[in-house]
């Protein structure tokens, strides 16, 4: 098994070097997954570890994991396709790889902090050097600095080559948008004592990441894969990446006004948020209709030709790309407009409605597409032309999807109960919130969660089993 | 390629254009907004609550005030009202109280504060509680906290604060564990003021507690204790109040409800 880690026949030095940051990605999103575990375990027998290894901590590991696990796989998947589209080497590939070794070893100190040291004292050292109790952006300020060198690596990487080569549609979207994704992650690198000027520059990173960034990222992600996996034209791919930037930053650049009613901002963002954020499930459904009828297009064509079969290359990125194409137009287009209406989210904001969007939106949009590009690494490194699903990867997909579908349903139910009892009934103080807590019907919505998330881990184990072991078998039949 | 396009909307350099237009439309609006919010969220100063201006976010010197969250016609939510009502229902900044036993100078409020921030990241509050409904949810949402009517001085929480030294500690003092000279003094005063009866105050009682959560249990779910000093924890006090005064578009609706509830019911608690 260790040896078809080893086994790769890459064509270029990008792509090696994206597969060792997916492999990081993939044990990251394994911890992601067992600190999950700890902390829905701890919301039933709130003794488990108390005082030893406390929800925050656990939470902060889960939820940083999951930042850094998809950060990882984007930068893989970057590393995958750049000479693909420019039809260059990496330029500076040594440099990326030394960047690589650098993120990682201060990834491995920042996460063996956050589990043994845990809480710092009252001072700016805690936040340089122990963590910065900022919700997902957590990272102690000179890992911030330590993370924006090595940006600027990979943006490097990305650039020049751009530069020195072919400036396909596909990469002009991905150099800019990764120009405002990294320089946006500054907006988060500062201390400040006002708690509402702290939140409204965090949301900058946070929302315009997450809404904004980052869902480009994928429609570019989408684009290259449609083009590699089923053929699909250049031209309608790279108009429709056009057209999904446009509405993606149309809605969701002011989208961002949604963070904005609650945190001592003024009362307009309510319809700047409200409008604007409404608009974000458009492009999702764009998204969707197009990855789904590209495939049924390239399908119907090729047996128009005659051909039998199946024009995927690689049916398990397929399926994984078209379950990201479900998954973020359910997760965050429908779950995100739930609750996206002030009218509605002055009930709902800061419950567990907002953890169940949050489950399936970052898995809807971000981890299928994502996994799907492993799937693709895998591909390229055993240099398969046609790589088929396999008893694993369809266990694997289907266990994740199901389980994290469940999770969202427990924890919409549980958020369900909170707005209606803790918040409208009972105004949302110290004691409605544990009235809330204690009932019958949200504690079973938590035990159900931990049941999906254990059934999530399964199908994890059938994911990584199935990465590290597809690719010798689909080589194995295609000799 | 070379054939020509034969409608504008198939055209990838009309799309291109008009996303660069959307997007940088966006932008340039956010950024304006940004510059106008940005302005309103300020931290307010002394002399803004002295002459009696209202800010969204105001100076840390409102520790000195009476501090109440109360439902406005003309807004048609609750609003914080900072040193009691004038006649139009909005803060008259006129009632001050003292907070830790003595009114705070500009200096030292700004002190407390900064303190008190930088300990509420430090110990990773918001990885359990929601602060301004941001963050996790395991612990109640700490934006109007200091309001609670769980910590009013006929609450539950100051009455068993009161009257009961913190467990732990004394557990660790009475196994001969060293403690440092501030807890030993603590246990002393504390020993003092329950043998006299007296009530500690809001501010004393949640120093207390933030210290030492878990000797004061009311349900299973408890809050750690995270090794937080005396000095720390007053900051942490001085943060919540502060944030309690914060205009936060009448987040969380209805609490004022309860809080009316358990002055006339005594409790809500069901």
């Amino acid at each position: 098994m260790l040896a078809s880690i080893k086994t790769n026949s890459f064509t270029n030095e990008g792509q090696k070097l994206g597969m060792m940051y997916f492999r990081v990605a993939i044990i990251l999103f394994g911890a992601q997954l067992l600190m999950g575990l700890i902390a829905a375990f701890q919301f039933l027998v709130p003794g488990f570890l108390f005082e030893l290894f406390d929800f925050s901590v656990a939470r902060m590991v889960h939820i940083n994991a999951l930042i850094v696990w998809m950060l990882y796989a984007m930068i893989g998947s970057v590393y995958m396709m750049i000479t693909d589209e420019t039809g260059v080497e990496t330029v500076g590939i040594k440099l990326g790889k030394l960047g690589f070794w650098v993120l990682t070893a201060a990834v491995t100190v920042v996460v063996l902090v956050y589990i043994f040291v845990q809480v710092g004292s009252g001072t700016e050292a805690s936040i340089w050097l122990i963590h910065e109790g900022r919700e997902y952006i957590e990272a102690p300020r000179w890992a911030d600095i330590g993370i924006v060198v090595v940006v600027l690596i990979f943006y490097y990487n990305v650039f020049a080559s751009y530069m020195a080569g072919k400036q396909t549609g596909i990469m002009t979207v991905m150099v800019a948008n990764l120009m405002a994704l990294a320089g946006l992650y500054l907006a988060g690198m500062f201390f400040t004592d006002n708690i509402s000027m702290d939140q409204f520059w965090w949301w900058w990173v946070i929302h315009l990441w997450v809404e904004a960034t980052w869902e480009v990222f994928v429609g570019t992600l989408a684009a290259y894969a449609l083009i590699k996996l089923i053929g699909a034209k250049r031209e309608i791919v790279e108009m429709w990446l056009w057209i999904e930037v446009l509405m993606l930053f149309g809605s969701g650049i002011l989208g961002l006004g949604h963070h904005y009613f609650w945190i001592g901002t003024p009362e307009y963002w309510w319809e700047i948020g409200a409008l604007f954020s409404s608009l974000e499930p458009v492009p999702l459904i764009a998204m969707f209709v197009h990855v789904l009828y590209d495939w049924g297009k390239e399908q119907g064509e090729a047996h128009g030709r005659g051909e039998e079969g199946n024009v995927v290359t690689n049916s398990p990125a397929m399926a994984w790309i078209v379950t990201n194409a479900f998954g973020n137009f359910l997760g965050a287009g429908v779950w995100g407009f739930f609750h996206t209406l002030p009218q509605v989210n002055i009930y709902t904001h800061g419950t567990q409605f907002t953890a169940a969007h949050g489950h399936l939106s970052f898995f809807g949009a971000y981890a299928t597409i994502l996994i799907g590009m492993m799937y693709y690494g895998v591909q390229k490194a055993h240099g398969v032309e046609k790589m088929k699903m396999n008893f694993n990867s369809k266990m694997g997909i289907f266990l994740i999807t199901f389980g994290v579908l469940g999770m969202t349903v427990a924890l919409t139910i549980a958020g369900y109960e909170q707005v209606l009892v803790e918040r409208a009934e009972l105004g949302g103080t110290w004691n409605a919130f544990f009235v809330a807590q204690e009932l019958p019907w949200y504690i079973q919505a938590q035990l159900w969660r931990t049941i999906m998330g254990v059934v999530t881990l399964v199908g994890f184990i059938y994911l990584v089993w199935d990465l590290l072991t597809i690719g010798k078998k689909n080589k194995a039949q295609q000799i | 390629m070379a054939k020509k396009n034969v409608s504008v909307w198939t055209s990838i350099p009309f799309w291109r254009r008009s996303a660069a237009w959307v997007t940088g439309f966006a932008v340039i609006l956010l950024i304006w907004l940004s510059f106008d919010t940005l302005g309103q969220i300020s931290m307010g100063t002394d002399e803004d609550l002295k002459a009696g201006t209202t800010k969204r976010v105001p100076a840390p010197t409102v520790i000195n005030y009476k501090i109440t969250y109360e439902m406005n016609k003309q807004r048609g939510s609750e609003i914080p009202i900072i040193g009691g009502k004038d006649a139009n229902g909005t803060s008259s900044f006129e009632e001050k109280e003292l907070f830790f036993g003595k009114e705070w100078t500009e200096e030292e409020a700004a002190d407390l504060l900064h303190l008190g921030k930088l300990t509420s990241q430090a110990k990773n509050c918001m990885n359990c509680h929601t602060l301004l409904g941001n963050g996790a949810y395991f612990a109640p949402d700490l934006t109007k906290s200091w309001l609670d009517p769980a910590w009013d001085t006929k609450g539950v929480m100051v009455s068993m604060i009161s009257s009961m030294l913190p467990s732990k500690l004394v557990e660790r003092i009475e196994a001969g564990k060293a403690v440092s000279d501030e807890d030993n003094q603590l246990i002393k005063d504390m020993k003092i003021d329950i043998a006299n009866g007296k009530m500690l105050t809001k501010e004393e009682a949640m120093a207390i507690f933030l210290r030492f959560p878990s000797s004061y249990p009311t349900h299973e779910r408890m809050m750690p204790e995270l090794a937080i000093t005396a000095d720390e924890a007053k900051g942490l006090v001085a943060f919540l109040k502060h944030m309690s005064s914060i205009d936060t578009n009448g987040f969380p609706r209805n609490f004022s409800k309860s809080v009316d509830q358990f002055k006339v019911g005594g409790s809500n608690a069901r």
